[in-house]
């Protein structure tokens, strides 16, 4: 429809702002969506690049095509990319772009905050790989155990990198997280009850409540490690009578709910394609709630089965093998829901849907051999080696990575109003799914052999070579179709087929309105009357109402504070790493400054 | 006007709860400090008697005198509720004189805890003495800068008032910051209790 002239007839004036200034100073949830997502996918290829690094150092036994410096940073930074600057972010993308428009809202509950989460992560990513410049990056690995990360163990900045940049992150997905929170609570359109809620917005609500609880606990190991490393305290120090257990119980009781931030989102995705290319609403609607909420709830109580090779007792280990077991259970439910939600539905098989379906296989496969060695004895012989590798890989790129794929390729028309091509996407996803297969499966045998992570090279006499260079032939495997994916993003938004509102004819409020929706998202908020609102009775007036010509809207205008907010944070954050102890109060005078303007700035 | 017309973003239109949207995002940022909070003080506790030299807490922690700055911080959170009635009623002479009233106390709070850690540093704690220095200085530290954030938030609510800018309509700006205050104050009597009368 002709938006710009219902537009102007209708008295809804357009901020009018163009180009990258636009960007700068974007509030739209739908922008700051895409600047989410078009970083992290950047992020993807980074940390990617890193991946085929480490793979091509072990292609064969006794190799020394990097140092075994050089692949510690590799490896801590392709961990700490995949989960702090992929993983999260292209969910919180996700959340961004399509949660409002889900639950038929005009924008998140603050806008401006959302603005500021998003520049505080990019300048948090920019100050961690910042550390490639001086060639220091982070070295101990994503979970930085204490005692090694400390001061004495490692003197460089590396380490500084690793504590500093993560709290500035930490930040970025807290205010995320209030603020999705929130929007969910307060933003729903009429009739959009709870239990009306889509599924992915659902697993966001859940998803925001793990962001709030779990990163102040990350914040606070990691305000310890820096006081250890800059001011001489003993948190993590045993020689002065502190315990670095102390540092994994604290990473890890935020790290265990991390891996449902991860996960979470992408059983939300897969939740709404497998229904839509099903023809078929979802089996167990409730039940698939629930579960859902389970496991964040429950997720809280697993986090030791990181530590049973601390030594934490029979007791403690007992507990948290029966706590992680139990995990499976609502889990398991999922799998099956899904499952019989296909079965006896007019199945097609779209990129998206073989996506979802493959994600659910390959999940599957990472939470049986979670189960494996959620048993304690069993971890034992498994933590530290290469199984623990194949399991959280299938976990997170058969599982996240898989579910964020059939993710984009659903909602690409909706964000784009154009199809994606559907002979690259299943060149992508046949490509992806063996190129993974190839290069995890084999590390569950490499591993039981007694392969151990974040070694950089490996004897022949342990004879994994032939596996290894399996796995490498699958990870070059996954590069190409990863390219494939970006060719097809490029492509497809130059010259894909139109899609109109609703190419898949799918359920859910989002496609509703136009694609891409107008600023506003809505003509006017329709009124919802069940779960799926373009399928049952009273779509045509909901269609209409999402369609019809703006009555007078007010939508907050752009501004520049929430940038430079974050850089004043991020550089705060970044002055200790002079050690001039006055240096960080100059940043933070300034984020004083920032803070002050952007409280007082008028929104109207 | 239907709803449809206005952004319920903007905080005073209508919401699917009824209820304010800056007050629910602001309870919910409440719920993520409650966590920060229970981090440190947690480590405190674990680390109780950990350390391996002195001074250990019964040769510092002066009770009396804290027992005092507690009772400072108490009575302001007592002025703030005062302060809110004020504004929400109109009487402006009445928001003014407590809102100004909760900074005073704050700083004061502030003040014993200047002295406090003065005196501790002259027994010879300091951050890095000992596990109970580090666990004492960084968990009350973290809380008085808390108690910065809010006095300076406080007086920047009374200068708005002085210029005539706190009308009864926007009485939500001072409840808000007057949920942090009792918040930051909770976290305190948590603090007192498990660190200072609990040894
Ligand atoms: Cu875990």
């Amino acid at each position: 429809m002709a938006t710009a002239e219902a537009e102007i007839q209708a008295g809804y004036h357009p901020h009018g702002r163009t180009g990258l200034w636009d960007w700068i100073t974007t509030v739209d949830h739908k922008k700051i969506g895409l600047l989410y997502g078009a970083t992290s996918i950047i992020f993807l290829l980074l940390g990617g690049l890193e991946a085929l690094t480490i793979r091509t150092q072990l292609i064969r036994p006794d190799n020394h095509f990097i140092t075994a410096e050089a692949y510690n940073q590799f490896f801590t930074m392709h961990g700490l990319t995949m989960v702090f600057l992929m993983g999260m972010p292209i969910a919180v993308a996700l959340f961004n772009y399509i949660v409002p428009l889900q639950i038929g809202a005009r924008d998140v509950a603050f806008p401006r905050l959302n603005a500021l989460s998003y520049w505080i992560f990019l300048c948090g990513g920019l100050f961690l790989y910042s550390s490639f410049v001086i060639g220091a990056a982070p070295n101990g690995g994503w979970f930085g155990y204490a005692n090694l990360s400390e001061r004495p163990f490692s003197p460089g900045p590396n380490m500084d990198f690793y504590s500093l940049g993560l709290q500035i992150l930490g930040i970025a997905s807290i205010m995320g997280g209030v603020n999705f929170v929130t929007t969910i609570i307060q933003l729903r359109a009429p009739g959009m009850r709870l239990m009306r809620m889509p599924l992915f917005t659902w697993m966001a609500f859940v998803t925001s409540f793990l962001l709030i609880t779990a990163l102040p606990v990350l914040a606070v190991a990691l305000f310890f490690l820096t006081f250890d490393r800059f001011w001489g305290t003993n948190f993590y120090m045993p020689a002065a009578g502190g315990d670095p257990i102390l540092w994994q119980h604290l990473f890890w009781m935020f790290g265990h709910p991390e891996v449902y931030i991860l996960i979470l989102p992408a059983f939300g995705i897969v939740s709404e394609v497998i229904p839509t290319f099903s023809r078929k609403p979802l089996f167990g609607y409730a039940v698939m709630v629930y579960s859902g909420s389970l496991i964040g709830l429950i997720g809280w109580g697993v986090w030791a089965h990181h530590m049973f090779a601390t030594g934490l007792g029979p007791i403690a280990d007992a507990f948290f093998t029966i706590s992680t077991m139990i995990i499976a259970i609502p889990t398991g439910v999922k799998i099956f829901n899904w499952l019989a939600t296909m079965w006896g539905g007019q199945l097609k098989f779209t990129t998206a849907m073989l996506f979802s379906v493959g994600m659910i296989a390959a999940f599957t496969l990472g939470g049986i051999s979670g189960v494996m060695h959620a048993t304690s004895p069993h971890d034992l012989q498994q933590t530290d080696t290469y199984f623990v590798v194949a399991h959280f890989h299938y976990v997170l790129v058969g599982g996240t990575i898989m579910g964020v794929f059939s993710g984009s390729y659903y909602w690409f028309p909706k964000i784009t109003g154009k199809l994606m091509n559907e002979t690259l996407g299943k060149w992508h996803f046949w490509l992806w799914f063996v190129g993974m297969n190839l290069t995890f499966f084999p590390m569950h045998f490499v591993g039981l052999l007694g392969m151990p992570r974040r070694t950089y090279t490996y004897s022949a006499e342990l004879n994994v070579g032939a596996l290894n260079a399996l796995e490498t032939v699958g990870s070059y495997i996954m590069g190409v179709a990863a390219i494939l994916y970006i060719w097809n993003l490029v492509r497809s938004y130059r010259k894909g087929e139109p899609a109109g509102h609703n190419p898949w004819n799918a359920s859910s409020l989002e496609w509703a309105t136009t694609s891409p929706p107008p600023e506003y998202n809505f003509g006017r908020v329709p009124t919802v009357r069940n779960r799926e609102p373009l399928w049952l009775e009273g779509k045509e007036q909901v269609i209409a109402d999402a369609q019809a010509a703006p009555g007078y809207i007010h939508m907050p205008p752009p501004s520049y504070w929430p940038i430079l907010t974050a850089i004043g944070i991020a550089t705060t954050f970044a002055l200790f790493m002079t050690h001039v102890w006055w240096a960080p109060l100059i940043g933070l005078a300034a984020t004083a400054l920032c803070v002050m303007n952007f409280a007082f700035e008028s929104t109207t | 006007m239907d709803h449809a017309a206005t952004l319920p973003a903007a905080g005073h239109a209508e919401t699917a709860t009824g209820l304010n949207t800056f007050k629910v995002g602001f309870w919910v940022f409440l719920g993520s400090e409650t966590l920060f909070f229970g981090s440190l003080i947690s480590t405190y506790l674990v680390y109780k008697h950990q350390s391996i030299s002195g001074p250990y807490p019964d040769q510092v922690l002066n009770i009396p005198l804290t027992s005092v700055s507690t009772f400072v911080l108490l009575m302001s959170s007592l002025a703030m509720v005062l302060a809110l009635a004020g504004v929400q009623r109109g009487n402006r002479r009445q928001g003014l004189f407590w809102l100004f009233m909760v900074a005073v106390l704050g700083s004061t709070f502030l003040g014993f805890q200047a002295y406090e850690f003065t005196e501790f540093y002259h027994k010879g704690l300091t951050l890095q003495t000992n596990l109970f220095g580090s666990t004492f200085f960084v968990l009350t530290g973290f809380h008085g800068a808390h108690v910065t954030v809010g006095v300076i938030w406080l007086l920047t609510l009374w200068v708005q008032g002085l210029r005539g800018e706190l009308p009864p309509e926007r009485s939500l700006t001072v409840e808000i910051a007057g949920l942090y205050w009792h918040f930051v104050d909770i976290v305190w009597i948590a603090i007192f209790t498990l660190i200072y009368l609990l040894q």
